[in-house]
C-alpha cells in the first residue's frame, strides 16, 4: 500500500502496463518528451523508449485510427486523447471502427484498445476543455465505459481496462488529478463493479469521476443534520453495476444521480429507467438527477453554478425524501 | 504541377467529364482521342470547377491499348508466359464474378452488389505484387483480389446479401474488412503498418523484393479517389510519413465517387498531392495490368526494405455502375464509356499474348469454357451462405459479454422460441397469446 496522487497513480498504472506486457503501446499528443501536458506519461518514454511511447501527430482519429490499426497486428494500444472536447474528432473511429470491430468479424477476434480521456470541469479552462461526454460512448455497443475517482481505482482500473480483451472508454476525473489516496497491492473490485464507498440508509446518491468527492462531502454534510446517504461511485458506466445499485436502493428506496454533463438524454436518464423497470414497487420517491445544465460548458467563470455542488446535491435528498 | 497536365476543355480536349488523352500518358503513342462533337467548353465551369483531370504525362504505362510492350526504365518487370496466361483468366474470372453478382442483385439473391468492370487489371497486377507475410486493406470493389487471396466466393457474396459483414479470416486470407465508411481502413492500414515496424519486419533488403521469401512484410491498402477527400485518408498520410510506415497507398483512380468526377475534388493529379506529404509518389495506368504489377511490385518492395510508404494512383475507369442502385446515364456520357472500354484492361493483355504467341484461339475457348464453370461455381455459392443467426451476434459484441447482452440473448431466445411455438392462426396482436 502507498499514498499517491491520482495523477501519479495513472502514471503508475501506465508504467506498470508496459513493463508487463511488451505488446502495450502508449500513443498520443505530447505524452512522450513532455510527458503529456498533465506530466500522467511523465518518465515513460525515457524509460520504454519511443517505440512504445508514442508522440503522435495532432489528429485525434488518426491516434485511434492507427491504435486499431495496431491492435489488428497484436499489439494493445493504450491512447491517451489530450483533452475532452478532442473526443469529437476521434469519434468516428471509435464508435463506427473500434466497437464495431469484433462484430464486424463474426467475432473472430477484438481490439483491445484503451481511449484515455480526461474528463470534466472545474479548473477554469478555456472552451473544450472541460467536457463530460461520457453519454456519447455508454450507449455504444462494443465499448466498455468507466471512469475512476480514487487513486486506487486509478491504478488498478487503468491496468484491467489495457489487460481487456474489449474497448474501453476511460474518463480521469482532470480536477482530482491531485488528490491523495491509498494504492493496494492487488486490485480489490472487478472494473465493471460499482462500489459503496460509503455506507447510508436513507437515500442511495450514485456519483462517477469528479462528482464522488462531492457526494461524499454531502454525505458528509447530510450526516451532521440527522441524513444518512449511501454513496457508490458508479465506477461502471457500460455497463452498469445493476445489482450493486439495486441493492442499495432496495434498503434506501430512494435514489439520486448525480453527473457533471448536461441532464437531458445523460447517464442518469438510463439509471433512472432501470430502477424504474426493475423497482417500480420498492422506490419512494422517483429517481432525481443532479447534473449541469442543458447548454454547451459556460465560460469557465460560470462553471460554479454549473457543476453540481454539494448543495445541489442535499437540495436534491430533501426533494426525494419528502416524497 | 502545372496547368498542362490539367485536361482544359478545348475543340481538341473534350470538355468537363470527358477524360481526353486517355492514352498519351506515355509520350508517342497515339492518343486513343475522339472528337466530342459538342460546343466548346472552357477551362472552368461557373461553379470555379476545372475540367476532369486526363492522364498525367508521366503516367507509367507498360502494356499500350493495342496490346504492344515496351519497357519502362523505371519499372523493370519479368513476367513468364505462365504468369501473364494467369493474369488474363484471373482478370476474365473477375469480370465474370462480377456481371453474376450483378445478376445476382436482380434476382433478388443479394442486396446490392458493387461492380468492378473495368478495374480488373488493377486488382491483377496488384496480385503478382502480394508478398507471402504482407496484409491487404481492400475496398469492397477488390472482390477479385480477396478471392484470389483466399476468400470463399459464399464469404464474398455474404456481405452483399446482408448475411454477413466480413465473414472471412481475415488473419489467414489476409485481406481485412471492407471499409464501408469509405477512407475509414486507412487509417487501420498504417498502425498495422506501425505493428509490422515494431515487429521488425522491414529493412532486410536482401530479400525483402522476393515475393516468397522475403522476412519483410508490407501493407497494400486500397482506397479510391472519393477517399482523399476524407479527414482520416490525409490523416493517414500525414502518420504513414511520420512513421515511415511500410505501406502503400493503392489509389483506384476510377474517374467517380458514385456520380462525381474528379474535378470536383482535384485541380491537380490526385498522386501529386502525396508528394506534400513527403510520400513518393506515381501515377501508373490502371488498365495495364503489366505497369500495375511492376509498379506495385517496386513499391511494395520499398515499404518492405523499409524505404517508407508510396502513392500509387491507378488511372483507371469504373466500366460499371457504382453500385447496382446507381444509374451512371445520369452523370456520364457513352461517348465517354465507349472511349474507356478501348482502353479495355482484359483485351489489351489478351491481344499481347495473341500476337505473342502465348495464346491461341483454342485457348481462349478454353478459358471461356472455364469462366462458364466459373459463373454457376459463384451462383452456387448463394445457396452455401447461412443465414446469420441474432441470438449468435449478440455474443460477438464483447468478448466479456455484459450482464445486459446476455440478458438479451435469453430474452431474444425465449421470444424466439415463443414465436415458432405459436399455431400460425394464433400469430395475433394479443400480447398475452403472444407471450
Amino acid at each position: 500500500m502507498s499514498i499517491l496522487t491520482l495523477a501519479k497513480a495513472l502514471n503508475s498504472g501506465l508504467h506498470d502496463s508496459l513493463a508487463d506486457d511488451p505488446k502495450v503501446v502508449l500513443m498520443g499528443e505530447d505524452i512522450g518528451t513532455l510527458g503529456g501536458v498533465f506530466r500522467i506519461t511523465d518518465g515513460l518514454k525515457s524509460e520504454f523508449g519511443a517505440d512504445r511511447v508514442v508522440d503522435t501527430p495532432l489528429a485525434e482519429s488518426g491516434i485511434v485510427g492507427t491504435a486499431i490499426g495496431l491492435a489488428m497486428r497484436g499489439y494493445r494500444p493504450c491512447v491517451e486523447i489530450q483533452f475532452d472536447g478532442f473526443h469529437a474528432p476521434a469519434f468516428d473511429q471509435i464508435v463506427s471502427q473500434l466497437a464495431r470491430y469484433r462484430s464486424r468479424v463474426g467475432g473472430a477476434w477484438s481490439l483491445p484498445v484503451t481511449v484515455r480521456i480526461p474528463f470534466g470541469g472545474g479548473i477554469g479552462s478555456p472552451e473544450h476543455h472541460s467536457e463530460s461526454p461520457e453519454a456519447f460512448y455508454t450507449g455504444v455497443p462494443g465499448l466498455k465505459v468507466v471512469a475512476c475517482a480514487s487513486p486506487d481505482d486509478a491504478y488498478w482500473m487503468l491496468r484491467q481496462a489495457i489487460a481487456s480483451p474489449d474497448p474501453v472508454i476511460f474518463f480521469e476525473p482532470k480536477r482530482r488529478y491531485y488528490a491523495r489516496g491509498p494504492v493496494s497491492e492487488v486490485a480489490s473490485l472487478e472494473m465493471g463493479r460499482a462500489k459503496v464507498i460509503r455506507p447510508g440508509s436513507d437515500a442511495t446518491v450514485l456519483a462517477y469521476g469528479p462528482m464522488v468527492q462531492t457526494c461524499v462531502e454531502a454525505a458528509d454534510a447530510a450526516a451532521e443534520e440527522g441524513t444518512s446517504l449511501e454513496v457508490i461511485d458508479l465506477r461502471s458506466l457500460a455497463p452498469l453495476d445493476m445489482a450493486t445499485i439495486e441493492a442499495s436502493v432496495r434498503r434506501t428506496t430512494r435514489c439520486v444521480v448525480v453527473h457533471e454533463a448536461p441532464k437531458s438524454g445523460a447517464l442518469g436518464a438510463e439509471i433512472a429507467a432501470r430502477l424504474a423497470e426493475d423497482l417500480y414497487y420498492v422506490m419512494e420517491a422517483p429517481v432525481l438527477r443532479v447534473a449541469g445544465w442543458d447548454i454547451p460548458y459556460p465560460p469557465s467563470r460560470a462553471e460554479a453554478n454549473h457543476l453540481p455542488d454539494v448543495d445541489r446535491v442535499l437540495d436534491a435528498v430533501d426533494r426525494s425524501l419528502a416524497f | 504541377m502545372t496547368e498542362t497536365q490539367l485536361v482544359a476543355g478545348s475543340r481538341s480536349q473534350p470538355g468537363p467529364g470527358r477524360p481526353s488523352r486517355l492514352s498519351a500518358g506515355t509520350p508517342g503513342q497515339a492518343t486513343g482521342e475522339t472528337p466530342t462533337g459538342e460546343s466548346e467548353a472552357t477551362a472552368t465551369s461557373p461553379s470555379g470547377r476545372l475540367a476532369q483531370l486526363g492522364p498525367d504525362p508521366s503516367m507509367v504505362q507498360i502494356l499500350t491499348p493495342q496490346g504492344l510492350w515496351h519497357d519502362h526504365p523505371d519499372y523493370p518487370i519479368e513476367l513468364s508466359p505462365d504468369q501473364l496466361r494467369d493474369a488474363l483468366e484471373k482478370m476474365v474470372m473477375a469480370r465474370r464474378l462480377d456481371l453474376e453478382g450483378t445478376n445476382l442483385q436482380r434476382h433478388g439473391e443479394l442486396a446490392l452488389w458493387p461492380p468492378l468492370r473495368g478495374q480488373e487489371a488493377t486488382q491483377a497486377g496488384a496480385y503478382l505484387a502480394v508478398g507471402h507475410l504482407d496484409q491487404i486493406f481492400p475496398t469492397y470493389r477488390e472482390q477479385g483480389l480477396v478471392h484470389w487471396m483466399g476468400v470463399s466466393l459464399p464469404e464474398i457474396l455474404a456481405t452483399w446479401r446482408a448475411s454477413a459483414i466480413c465473414p472471412w479470416d481475415t488473419v489467414a486470407t489476409r485481406c481485412s474488412a471492407y471499409p464501408v465508411m469509405i477512407g475509414s481502413s486507412a487509417l487501420h492500414g498504417v498502425g498495422y503498418a506501425m505493428g509490422i515496424q515494431r515487429d521488425g519486419m522491414t529493412g532486410h533488403v536482401e530479400t525483402s523484393g522476393d515475393l516468397d521469401t522475403s522476412q519483410d512484410a508490407a501493407v497494400m491498402l486500397f482506397h479510391g479517389d472519393g477517399s482523399m477527400s476524407q479527414g482520416d485518408v490525409n490523416e493517414a498520410y500525414v502518420f504513414a510519413a511520420a512513421n515511415n510506415a511500410p505501406i502503400v497507398f493503392c489509389c483506384i483512380n476510377n474517374q467517380y465517387a458514385i456520380s462525381e468526377p474528379t474535378s470536383l475534388i482535384a485541380r491537380a493529379p490526385l498522386f501529386s498531392r502525396a508528394a506534400g506529404f513527403g510520400i513518393r509518389s506515381v501515377q501508373v495506368d490502371g488498365n495495364d495490368i503489366v505497369a500495375m504489377a511492376a509498379v506495385m511490385r517496386e513499391a511494395m518492395r520499398r515499404a518492405r526494405a523499409g524505404e517508407g510508404p508510396t502513392f500509387v494512383e491507378a488511372f483507371t475507369y469504373r466500366m460499371g455502375a457504382h453500385t447496382t442502385t446507381d444509374d451512371p446515364t445520369r452523370y456520364r456520357t457513352r461517348a465517354e464509356e465507349e472511349h474507356w472500354a478501348a482502353l479495355d484492361p482484359i483485351s489489351r493483355l489478351q491481344s499481347y499474348l495473341l500476337d505473342a504467341g502465348e495464346i491461341d484461339r483454342g485457348w481462349l475457348a478454353a478459358l471461356d469454357q472455364r469462366a462458364e464453370a466459373f459463373g454457376a461455381e459463384v451462383r452456387a455459392a448463394i445457396g452455401q451462405i447461412p443465414e446469420p443467426d441474432l441470438v449468435a451476434e449478440l455474443g460477438n459484441v464483447y468478448v466479456d459479454p455484459t450482464p445486459e447482452i446476455l440478458a438479451q440473448q435469453q430474452e431474444l431466445t425465449e421470444w424466439l422460441a415463443a414465436d415458432s411455438d405459436l399455431p400460425e392462426a394464433s400469430a395475433s396482436t394479443d400480447g398475452e397469446t403472444r407471450r
